[in-house]
């Protein structure tokens, strides 16, 4: 495979002339990279151009790049790259284990298959039994943990992390900010950490990005 | 925003094109209509002779003696309707708002606002007649009456009862606007500002938070003072009779078997059409008036008091303007099971199921008439909505403030001025007036309330759901049908309940695009009006009442059951 990893190419972005975001990197599988910078500072922004989902209003150039693939035309669905937001936005209208298959792919077939996959994916995140719960009752931090198996579950080949620990509280989120990076490293995911907290920049131990 | 959807198939080819389809439908036959009734005004209709331009219609419509009267009893009415209402909504908020009887109000709001207004006159006109409960309810002990007075309290010449009419179910309706304006400009920072500053409460909202306010819900009130200068079913059951409003003028001459008599009733409709517009020009010269005035009360620094008398007069204001109403459907629940009932007794001598019995047989094939119609209309504007809507977050057509106006096109063009060209129009071409025609025009009216009630919370989605959904594999169509629209499935259920109640709420569309063959509720509780049968009116207007209630119950129980175990959910 050549060049395995998250290539940004020149990406900038800007807005009404001024530029939010400059950067080009290369994410390597299993690396971290921080994005660090103030509220405002467009950090956010480059995530939704790296998943698809800018808002008009922006311009940008650049192009984005997985595993060797260019993916900056290709629609946020196709594109294989997982995001998690500081809210952990479960969709209230569905169960624990709906959310969770909501993720799971539809290549796994077979109603049974997938409820197996998905009681498997519970017990992984100690949530085993929670498949048919409201999302809504669950603590912060089971949350988050759903959370982020619903998007492991979507089988992404990189990992975007908007602020996700912030709402945590400290204990809970050291745990879940070991659980996140042990995943990603043992998947060989290339993740782009996006946080304005020094804490999440150290205990992710990689290189450092800051915006302006 | 999410860009990138498949554009390919053909209902995604179609969906850029939503907005405009739904402006074509909605604002096409106003515009249509007005030409159509325009031309025979200006003597322009060549299937009945009619070539030339000229001005013989309006000639003969100022001969008519009863010009001057029916053209005051507009202006008078719509202006004094509309002004009671704003000053009742304006005096409640200002004095209530933040309170817990507050929020009892804001509850019975959407009830209130889905009784018809021809069932909510039909109530009003039982309890203030001579032989209505309130003359039961004070005779002979204080009145000295023990028969039913000689008053002319329906239909009195000025208006009255007509205003009074119009009032009850006017306040629900700019209460609801003002609500909805007041969520999207936070006003608790400003009031609490002035109160700080030693304003009393009244005076600190009117001074801080009315003008705002006002700016956000003036196009609902321009459509209220149309809608009060023209309308008709209420005119009908409450208005003066000689001679009647101009509106209920022009339909009798609508109706007239002599067909020359439509050069008239276009005159006349286009002349109404123009007192609408001075009138709205007058008001917005005393919103120019009052504003000056208001920026120098606001300049003189006085602080204001009686904060308890207004309390206590608004409320009052308020319970009446409802019970007007609650009472108004609790006599004709009364009525409708009533047997002999000699005056003034309060109550019936017996109760008997006797008028619904003998009308359960007639009423059968209007209701579903009724409700066929309603549905399909509904049903229509909801998905034109929801294309909108959808086409607005794929493609960036979002509409601008001037975009807003024209939502309001068939609410401030008077249905009368458009309506009648619309019909001469159809006879003309040749086009059959049936149930297909009056959907097409309900949609015309139930479109904007659908649009209104439903853009807000589909804006105020959490486009970050849609994000996480693209991202986890889904695509632009499994977004919606499998994220957003399940979430929300309460307020799509609740813009349904309004456009349900406000199709069964029409009277004249269904009239002339029906070219009265298509019989609905509506159309045969009024038709009963001039019959003064009070148990069989009862009858028509509770059905067409409950038929109108009934969504909101649906809106109400539906998400709570659906959603029973979706706790967040509850609250959207």
């Amino acid at each position: 495979m050549p060049d395995p990893g998250l290539t940004l190419d020149r990406v900038i972005i800007q807005r009404d002339g001024r530029t939010l975001v400059d950067i080009s990197d290369h994410v390597a599988p299993g690396e971290v990279l921080t994005v660090m910078g103030p509220s405002g500072s467009g950090k956010s922004t480059l995530l939704s151009y790296i998943i698809g989902t800018l808002a008009t209003g922006f311009d940008a150039a650049g192009r984005v790049i997985l595993n060797g693939t260019d993916i900056t035309d290709l629609a946020p669905e196709q594109r294989h790259v997982g995001i998690l937001f500081q809210d952990e936005l479960l969709f209230p209208h569905l169960s624990v284990g709906e959310n969770l298959a909501f993720g799971l792919r539809a290549s796994a077939k077979g109603r049974a298959a997938r409820r197996a996959q998905i009681d498997a994916a519970l017990e992984d995140i100690g949530l085993a039994g929670f498949a048919d719960r409201d999302p809504e009752t669950l603590s912060g931090g089971q949350k988050a943990r759903v959370a982020l198996m619903r998007m492991l579950l979507s089988g992404p080949k990189a990992l975007l992390l908007d602020e996700p620990f912030s709402r945590l509280d400290t204990e809970r989120r050291d745990q879940i900010r070991a659980l996140v990076f042990d995943q990603a490293r043992a998947k060989g995911l290339p993740v782009l950490l996006v946080t304005h907290d020094h804490a999440d920049a150290d205990a992710a131990g990689g290189r450092v990005h800051r915006l302006e | 925003m999410s860009l990138r959807c498949e554009t390919t198939s053909a209902r995604a080819r179609f969906l850029p094109w939503a907005p405009l389809l739904t402006l074509a439908i909605m604002v096409g036959p106003v515009v249509a209509g007005v030409l159509g009734t325009l031309a025979p005004a200006f003597g322009y209709m060549p299937a009945l002779g009619g070539d030339g331009i000229n001005l013989n219609a309006f000639a003969t419509l100022f001969d008519w003696p009863g010009i001057t009267r029916a053209s005051t009893l507009s202006i008078t009415t719509g202006i004094a309707s509309n002004a009671l209402s704003l000053l009742l909504v304006a005096l409640i908020c200002a004095a209530w708002s933040g309170s817990r009887a507050f929020r009892i109000i804001e509850r019975m709001l959407s009830p209130l606002l889905s009784v018809p207004h021809a069932a909510a006159a039909f109530g009003l006109a039982f309890l203030i007649a001579p032989s209505g409960w309130i003359a039961r309810a004070t005779s002979p002990w204080l009145t000295g009456w023990d028969r039913p007075p000689d008053l002319l309290i329906l239909q009195d010449p000025y208006g009255l009862s007509l205003i009074a009419g119009l009032v009850v179910k006017e306040v629900p309706f700019l209460l609801l606007m003002t609500l909805a304006a007041l969520s999207q400009i936070r006003t608790q920072q400003a009031r609490d500002t002035a109160l700080a500053l030693g304003y009393s409460p009244v005076t600190a909202w009117f001074k801080t938070v009315f003008p705002r306010v006002y700016a956000q819900i003036r196009l609902p009130v321009f459509a209220v003072l149309a809608f009060s200068m023209t309308v008709v079913d209420v005119s009908l059951i409450l208005g003066p009779t000689t001679p009647t409003t101009l509106s209920v003028q022009i339909l009798k001459w609508m109706n007239d078997p002599d067909l020359s008599m439509r050069f008239l009733a276009s005159a006349a409709a286009v002349w109404q059409l123009a007192l609408v517009a001075g009138t709205l020009l007058l008001w917005r010269l005393g919103e120019i008036v009052i504003a000056a005035l208001g920026r120098r009360w606001v300049a003189s620094g006085a602080r204001g008091g009686a904060t308890r008398a207004i309390r206590a007069l608004s409320l009052t204001a308020a319970l009446l303007s409802a019970s007007a109403i609650v009472f108004g459907i609790l006599g004709l629940l009364v009525w409708s099971f009533a047997g002999f009932w000699s005056f003034p007794d309060l109550l019936p001598g017996a109760f008997t199921l006797k008028t619904w019995m003998r009308h359960a047989m007639n009423l059968w094939p209007i209701v579903t008439e009724t409700l066929i119609i309603a549905s399909a209309s509904t049903l229509i504007a909801l998905l034109l909505t929801l294309a909108c809507l959808e086409a607005e977050e794929r493609h960036g057509l979002r509409p601008g403030s001037r975009a807003l106006w024209l939502l309001y096109v068939p609410l401030i063009v008077p249905q009368i001025a458009f309506l009648t060209g619309l019909q001469t129009l159809a006879i003309f071409t040749g086009v059959d007036a049936n149930r297909t025609a009056v959907i097409a025009v309900h949609i015309v009216f139930v479109l904007p309330y659908v649009f209104l009630s439903l853009a807000d919370p589909f804006r105020a989605w959490d486009a970050r759901y849609g994000h996480v959904a693209r991202a986890l594999g889904a695509g632009c169509d499994g977004v919606l049908w499998r994220v957003r629209l399940p979430m929300l499935l309460r307020p799509i259920l609740t813009a349904a309940a309004v456009g349900f109640a406000v199709s069964i709420g029409q009277y004249l569309p269904t009239l002339l695009a029906g070219a009265g063959r298509v019989q609905t509720l509506t159309t045969e509780a009024v038709a009963l009006a001039s019959g003064g049968d009070r148990r069989v009116i009862s009858v028509y207007a509770l059905s067409q009442t409950a038929l109108a209630l009934l969504p909101f119950a649906f809106a109400l129980f539906v998400p709570a059951i659906v959603w029973r175990n979706r706790k967040g959910l509850r609250h959207a």
